[in-house]
């Protein structure tokens, strides 16, 4: 999933102190599952917002709402009427459906609550990890099904670096080198002799942005223009 | 062909000697001009570091092209952190027709180890598509494969931790060694050895190669240095012996002289040259070279 | 002194199988505790959400705590571990918005351990005593 972080409550509050009203749009997909931004934490934030907006001597209209995903259209249409109500909106999603929230409720003002992570796993509750940087060429098959682009602090496709301690990356205690983890799973699937290969050098062309990725087949279909 | 002086000092099997010289961070170019005349003559080429650490300093091709007109032959060293394919590329030619022979590919440490932790990291290159990069340009052709208004003709080299301490991370040490030659590597410095007889099992790994060695060294200064290694520098493993010995020592700057220059001796038969790394004390470098009779 | 007047309100929310039971007992043996507390009976501690600590302080609570069973005798496993995290989350947001963390509090009571029970009632009303209303009430005019 995409996983985000609540921003401080500093920033938050600084974001919104001046509004007269501001309606808290949580998220039910990714950033519900890292307990960032869905309905439990839109409850959690309304409820301190409200007791600051009190204790700094204001009265902002905080109001609540959850719908199932800010990145289709579709799910907006329950909360249009009420987001009018409001000076702006503070969504708890990730930075596309915030940038969605803006567009599809235009002109009503989009404030970010979160900063988006990055696109990870579940490690355990309570602990999401980063799995994948969306380099758009994925060559997982090459590593035993370890990313070298997103694992490797350096994203290095040829083998490590001269940093890596203990199976440790120079990074940090924290982080594993992503090379031993790769030889370690590729040792375990008898496949060693797939590491002497010298990979092509990364296509960052791919990587370009804004993406845009387009299935012709799923657009809305248009009738056939008929000859006279 | 390239034929740079260092090349030829292999060829000629005599037991070769490198030394480092690091850039500072500013333009004043004072003392790596006395660094320069202490190594002339003395060495038989210094490599120039690329950012060191990742703290930003006065840059390696710059160094390179002073200390060649210094009469010093540069190893200039080039990282894959800060540029991209094409400055990377451009950098190179312009190391060339700034008359520099001898080029060393590095992936380069990361941002967060240096001064300027929130730089966006490069990497678009690593350590062995920059050695196919610079055999590329050896022949004429820049990566894309356009042909190049006359071409460039470098000595590469590129390093290797013989001190990994893992089975996969050695192993895989070996086996970027194999494909960094693949790639054009010519030479190999490694990180700093401090036991004989671990290295001896490294070079009996990659005898078969036939590539020089030059195996690298760091002459200790303090205990505190030793163990700051030890536990910081993936690779290095200063033995306790050495650091009760810098640690007893009255005067350290004479043992830690010693010591190294012992290690140099009991290194001279299993490699084919040594690279002294005196961080800080590069003046000192030969009278380590004197005391090891090299 | 205003503080001497002023009578603080304490929720705490008690688990049936332990904190409850304490508090029955501390009953039965006629031993006296503090009659601000007000006791919310639940099922498990467990069942303590955040959001439930954070809304007893919006309406005007002074001091709140969660009671518990003691760590390792929970009638469901886990619900006091889960409880605690609450406690430490709601501790935590207290803090952003400037509400001091130490009204809140998590006990661990064992149901024969009707003096812990009433130690706690006490503590928790004299926290709530020395650090004074909650700011919130000042800030909605609803004390001087």
């Amino acid at each position: 999933m995409i996983v985000g972080e609540r921003k401080t409550f500093e920033q938050i509050w600084d974001s919104i102190k001046d509004l007269k009203s501001v309606l808290i749009l949580g998220c039910g997909t990714c950033v519900a599952v890292c307990q960032a931004g869905g309905e439990k934490e839109v409850g959690l934030l309304a409820s301190e917002l409200r007791m600051k907006s009190q204790l700094a001597g204001k009265d902002i209209k905080i109001g609540e709402a959850t719908i199932e995903r800010q990145c289709d259209r579709e799910f907006f249409d329950s909360i249009k009427d009420k987001a009018r109500e409001y000076d702006a909106i503070l969504s708890m999603a990730c930075g596309a459906g915030v940038q969605y929230t803006a567009e599809v409720l235009e002109p009503i003002r989009a404030i970010p609550a979160l900063n988006t992570r990055f696109i990870g796993v579940t490690e355990q509750e309570g602990n999401w990890a980063e799995r994948c940087r969306a380099c758009g060429n994925c060559v997982l098959a090459d590593y035993g099904g370890i990313c070298p682009m997103t694992i490797c602090a350096k994203s290095l496709v040829n083998g490590p670096c001269g940093g890596s301690k203990n199976g440790k990356c120079e990074a940090g205690q924290d982080k594993d080198c992503a090379w031993v983890l790769i030889y370690n799973r590729l040792k375990k699937q008898n496949r060693l002799g797939d590491l002497h290969k010298v990979l092509a050098v990364k296509d960052y062309s791919k990587q370009t942005h804004p993406g845009r990725y387009i299935n012709e087949v799923y657009l809305k279909p248009k009738m056939e223009e008929k000859s006279a | 062909m390239p034929n740079s002086q260092l090349k030829q000092a292999f060829e000629s099997g005599k037991f070769v000697v490198t030394a480092e010289a690091g850039p500072l961070k500013g333009t004043d170019i004072t003392e790596l001009e006395e660094v320069a005349k202490a190594l002339k003559g003395k060495v038989n080429a210094v490599n120039v570091t690329d950012q060191q650490s990742s703290v930003m300093r006065l840059g390696s091709l710059a160094v390179s092209h002073l200390l060649k007109d210094w009469g010093v032959e540069p190893i200039y060293q080039v990282t894959c952190r800060d540029r991209n394919r094409i400055a990377l590329q451009s950098d190179l030619l312009s190391a060339a027709v700034l008359g520099i022979e001898n080029v060393m590919s590095l992936t380069g440490d990361l941002p967060s180890a240096g001064d300027h932790p929130q730089a966006k990291p490069v990497y678009d290159l690593d350590s062995v598509s920059l050695l196919s990069v610079i055999s590329g340009l050896n022949a004429g052709k820049d990566m894309m494969g356009n042909e190049l208004k006359g071409k460039t003709d470098f000595f590469a080299g590129a390093v290797v931790n013989p001190g990994a301490d893992t089975e996969a991370s050695y192993e895989l040490q070996i086996l970027k060694m194999e494909k960094k030659i693949a790639a054009g590597a010519r030479f190999f410095q490694t990180q700093a050895v401090y036991d004989p007889v671990s290295f001896a099992k490294f070079m009996k790994r990659v005898e078969q190669f036939k590539v020089p060695v030059l195996a690298g060294v760091i002459p200790l200064k303090s205990a505190g240095m030793a163990k700051f290694m030890n536990k910081n520098v993936a690779g290095v493993c200063v033995p306790q012996t050495m650091i009760d010995r810098i640690s007893k020592a009255e005067d350290k700057t004479k043992t830690g002289i010693e010591m190294c220059a012992e290690l140099i001796q009991s290194l001279k038969p299993l490699c084919q040259g040594v690279h002294i790394m005196a961080i800080g004390w590069e003046k000192k470098v030969p009278q380590i070279i004197e005391a090891a009779g090299i | 002194m205003e503080n001497a007047q002023f009578e603080p309100v304490v929720v705490a929310f008690c688990c049936h199988y332990c904190a409850y039971s304490a508090a029955d007992l501390a009953g039965s043996m006629r031993l006296e505790y503090s009659p601000n507390v007000r006791i919310v009976r639940i099922l498990c501690t467990g069942k303590v959400d955040t959001l439930h600590l954070l809304k007893a302080f919006e309406d005007g609570a002074d001091a709140v705590y969660v009671a518990g069973c003691e760590e390792g005798s929970c009638h469901f496993q886990e619900g006091n571990l889960r409880a605690k995290m609450k406690v430490i989350q709601g501790k935590k947001l207290l803090q952003e918005i400037g509400l001091e963390p130490e009204r809140l509090a998590m006990y661990n009571i064992s149901a024969s351990n009707s003096v812990l029970f009433a130690k706690a009632a006490d503590e928790m009303t004299e926290i709530a005593r020395k650090l004074g209303p909650n700011p919130l009430k000042k800030a909605r005019g609803e004390v001087k």
